[in-house]
């Protein structure tokens, strides 16, 4: 069992407890929006920040992410802190500001307005989508590609995914868009899996006879049955 | 090629090389690495061997090519030893002359540099203002050693170190002297590499202990570790092979980026013979440890020199830093203990065997021995690799070994620490280079780049150029920096454009700080300093830009104006010079820039003898 100090309080926990769940064991709120329980946790939306240590060594980590050490000594709430959520929440309300999740955040934190240029993105990179689906759904369908602003989610390539079982997890579990699926935009779509069912090759009829060299889809699976 | 399996093996070749030596007979030495290439070293080579053969000198006259010396500001250059004479900027008839003269004894007058400041030629090196303040272990290596001739490397004692390790017997004690010796990591971090080697000897899992070299240098315009791997691979191998042997490590890996080609030319030569010579492998000279090294090339990512990023890099996964703890040292790659260095870090390594750990601490000052590497570039007469000892002032490399201002504004600022890193104005140039002094004044030492800035370096533009860089470069995982960066650079960018507003400084400090608490690697941790150490010592400047939509120095495009002054004599110059036809004008009336057209690109400025080209 690992001691340490939050917030004043002292608690003992199992090794291996990340400050987070530490905290939320004890009752004190600590915002998240990249978190769920039951998948790894990430550390992307830096929201669950908390200052640890003391004096000019003090400094913030993502509670999600950092175990317990013995004599650690947390705060959950200073003005570091607040400063730095605040400041989170703007950012986020720059970017993807149609998201009720982000929105009840914001409010809930003070924050009713930024001062940045105003985006309207669909997703915020959050990664829970990815996690869920490899570790919920262990099918890996979809994942990040590229860097800063060409970061992006989607399947390998860009192709249909063959692993995809349209669960519809990672669409569930999306603080951003939120039951909606962006296959209406088809450079958007996730899995693309409802894209494929008007076949490519329009003619197959025609052509019964005929064999085709590319690689099986949808319409053919269809056809057979 | 004969392996070497035991001590006495290599003893016995090492005494046989030193009986061959002459030390005393003229060397002339060509340093050909990627600056020296780029300037015409080949043809410098060409011509050489040619002279040589034709006067049938082979016997009285050596021609060995090196590795980086230094001073890319007069490449190609010519070293010749014994004698230590310079020679700057050589063409293919100078280097016919020169060697005439070297089989001599005698020296070519005309072609010695010449120093600006006295108006004098200088024969030695060592007596050029530019080398005389520095102290050059590691450079000086690279002076000596054909970078891929082993041999070159035995005789200037190379692996000797790695010998005397291995006699020595007591891994212990390697550990030890690296930590008597006081040796931070030259990464940019300094953290004690004695204490970091102390925690990976600590970790006893059984499964395997990585070694790394980080070779991923991307700060932009630092190239110091890509001229100790192109100049002096085996020094790093050296280093690696006797970290190795004092931390239980079983393998190594040297990242290094892609972008240096030449240096992975000679890291894999280097590593094949290491390999071929029994110094890599099963049963290092017999001493019973055995350890080898893998290349592994970057993809063009400057957050894979982070070194979490890294490590999933050499993986294979894409490069994303994690959270520290759990460190490296225990759990990396493969989630086995990993120690990461920086090629400048290895390089000491050896040198520290051979001078011994005290002798290597009197170098420098207290808590920050050794020397560093700095690449001075920018706006000042001598740009170049300089190896300095920590506690050299700014001043001293700016304004001795720089030899000042290269134009005729003076100097404003020095920009340390690359993209990472602040700037420290002029006022500031008494302060010693160590790693706590740069980082109280709000910028960092990082991998040792130093750019200088003169009055005509707008630093807002700067500020905006590196976030611009950062912003690309963030891996894009923790919301604060990717967001934070884009955002700090729109706000720049609004700046420079004359669309800034008072409350836009309030915001930027804001957001800086915040990005700067919040992130989760050293890449976001540090990518607000360029802003705010700008804001700090020249909010002026902003101050300018914002209330009266002014650039003092004349840089960002959107605020400044060029027109032509009565100074002009009509001679058409610049017209022919404008790829946008802006300038009109007929011979011997004075010529006038129609702004709308006027696309700034400073091209009748640069072309103009008679000074008439006016930006305000």
């Amino acid at each position: 069992m690992i001691k340490l100090t939050i917030n004043g309080l002292e608690v003992s926990v199992e090794k291996g407890t990340t400050l987070l769940e530490a905290a939320q064991f004890l009752g004190f709120p600590i915002p998240t929006l990249c978190h769920m329980e039951g998948l790894s946790p990430y550390g992307a939306c830096r929201l669950c920040v908390v200052e640890i240590g003391e004096g000019p060594r003090a400094k913030l980590v993502s509670s999600c992410t950092y175990p317990v050490e013995e004599g650690l000594k947390v705060r959950t709430a200073s003005s570091r802190v607040v400063r730095a959520r605040k400041m989170v929440l703007e950012l986020l309300l720059a970017s993807c500001p149609q998201s009720k999740v982000i929105q009840d955040l914001a409010s809930a934190h003070e924050v009713r307005q930024q001062r940045f240029r105003q985006e309207h993105e669909d997703c915020i990179l959050c990664g829970l989508c990815v996690r869920m689906c490899e570790e919920q759904m262990m099918a890996k369908a979809i994942g990040f590609r590229g860097r800063g602003k060409n970061r992006s989610l989607g399947t390998p390539f860009d192709i249909k995914s063959e692993v995809c079982r349209l669960c519809g997890g990672c669409i569930y579990v999306c603080p951003a868009c939120q039951l909606r699926c962006t296959y209406t935009d088809p450079e958007k779509a996730i899995c693309g899996g409802c894209a494929n069912l008007s076949p490519p090759c329009l003619e197959k009829e025609k052509f019964d006879d005929m064999m085709c060299y590319m690689a099986p889809c949808v319409a053919c699976e269809i056809k057979k049955d | 090629m004969e392996k070497l399996k035991t001590l006495s093996d290599f003893k016995e070749l090492k005494e046989r090389l030193d009986a061959g030596r002459e030390p005393d007979r003229p060397t002339i030495i060509i340093p050909a690495g990627t600056c020296g290439q780029a300037s015409g070293a080949n043809d410098l080579i060409r011509a050489a061997k040619r002279e040589i053969i034709a006067r049938e000198l082979s016997e009285k006259v050596r021609l060995v090519i090196t590795g980086c010396h230094g001073f890319c500001q007069m490449e190609p250059s010519v070293l010749v030893e014994p004698a230590r004479t310079f020679y700057p900027r050589v063409d293919t008839k100078g280097m016919a002359r020169i060697v005439e003269a070297v089989a001599q004894g005698k020296v070519v007058e005309e072609l010695l540099f010449l120093d600006p400041a006295t108006g004098k030629r200088i024969e030695k090196q060592d007596d050029m203002p530019f080398f005389k303040k520095q102290a050059r272990t590691i450079l000086a290596r690279s002076e000596r050693v054909d970078p891929i001739r082993l041999y070159h490397y035995f005789e200037s004692g190379g692996y000797s170190s790695l010998v005397k390790v291995l006699e020595k017997g007591n891994r212990a004690w390697v550990i030890e002297e690296i930590k008597a010796s006081g040796l931070r990591g030259r990464g940019g971090a300094g953290f004690p590499t004695g204490l970091k080697w102390e925690l990976l000897a600590k970790q006893t899992n059984g499964k395997g202990k990585f070694l790394v070299c980080n070779a991923d240098e991307g700060d932009p315009g630092a190239y110091m570790d890509r001229s100790v791997l192109e100049g002096n691979p085996h020094s790093i191998i050296e280093g690696m092979i006797i970290g190795a042997y004092g931390t239980g490590a079983t393998e190594g890996v040297v990242y290094v980026r892609t972008e240096y080609p030449l240096a992975i030319k000679h890291l894999r030569i280097a590593l094949r013979q290491a390999r071929e010579f029994g110094l890599l492998g099963e049963n290092i000279l017999g001493s019973g440890f055995s350890f080898d090294i893998q290349l592994v090339k970057g993809a063009g990512a400057f957050v894979c020199g982070e070194e979490t990023a890294l490590m999933r890099s050499v993986e294979g996964k894409m490069g994303e830093p994690r959270q520290r703890p759990p460190f490296p040292t225990e759990r990396g790659i493969q989630g086995k203990p990993t120690a990461i260095n920086n090629v400048e870090t290895w390089a000491n390594v050896p040198i520290i065997f051979t001078e011994g750990a005290k002798a290597f601490a009197k170098v420098g000052t207290k808590g920050n021995s050794g020397t560093k590497i700095f690449s001075l570039v920018g706006k000042v007469q001598n740009t170049g690799l300089v190896e300095v000892p920590m506690g050299i002032t700014i001043g001293e490399i700016v304004q001795e070994i720089g030899a000042g201002p290269s134009g005729k504004a003076p100097i404003k600022a020095v920009q340390t620490g690359g993209p990472s890193g602040g700037c420290i104005p002029a006022a500031k140039f008494s302060l010693p280079i160590d790693y706590e002094s740069l980082t109280q004044a709000g910028s960092i030492m990082g991998s040792g780049g130093m750019i200088v800035m003169d009055e005509r370096t707008c630093m807002v533009d700067v500020a905006k150029y590196f976030t611009n860089f950062l912003k690309d470069e963030s891996c894009g995982k923790c919301f604060t920096c990717r967001k934070g960066t884009q955002r700090m650079w729109e706000i720049l960018d609004d700046i420079s454009r004359g669309k800034g507003t008072l409350a836009h400084l309030d915001l930027l400090q804001e957001l800086g700080e915040v990005v700067k608490d919040t992130t989760m690697c050293q890449l976001g941790q540090t990518a607000p300093n360029p802003v705010l150490s700008t804001l700090k010592y020249f909010r002026d400047e902003y101050l300018e830009h914002i209330q009266k939509k002014r650039c003092p120095a004349g840089v960002c495009k959107d605020l400044i104006l060029y027109s032509i002054s009565q100074k002009c004599t009509g001679c058409l110059a610049c017209i022919k010079s404008c790829p946008s036809e802006a300038i009109t004008g007929k011979a011997k009336e004075v010529h006038v820039i129609d702004a709308k057209k006027c696309i700034k690109c400073g091209a009748c400025l640069a072309v103009c003898k008679y000074d008439a080209v006016v930006v305000t």
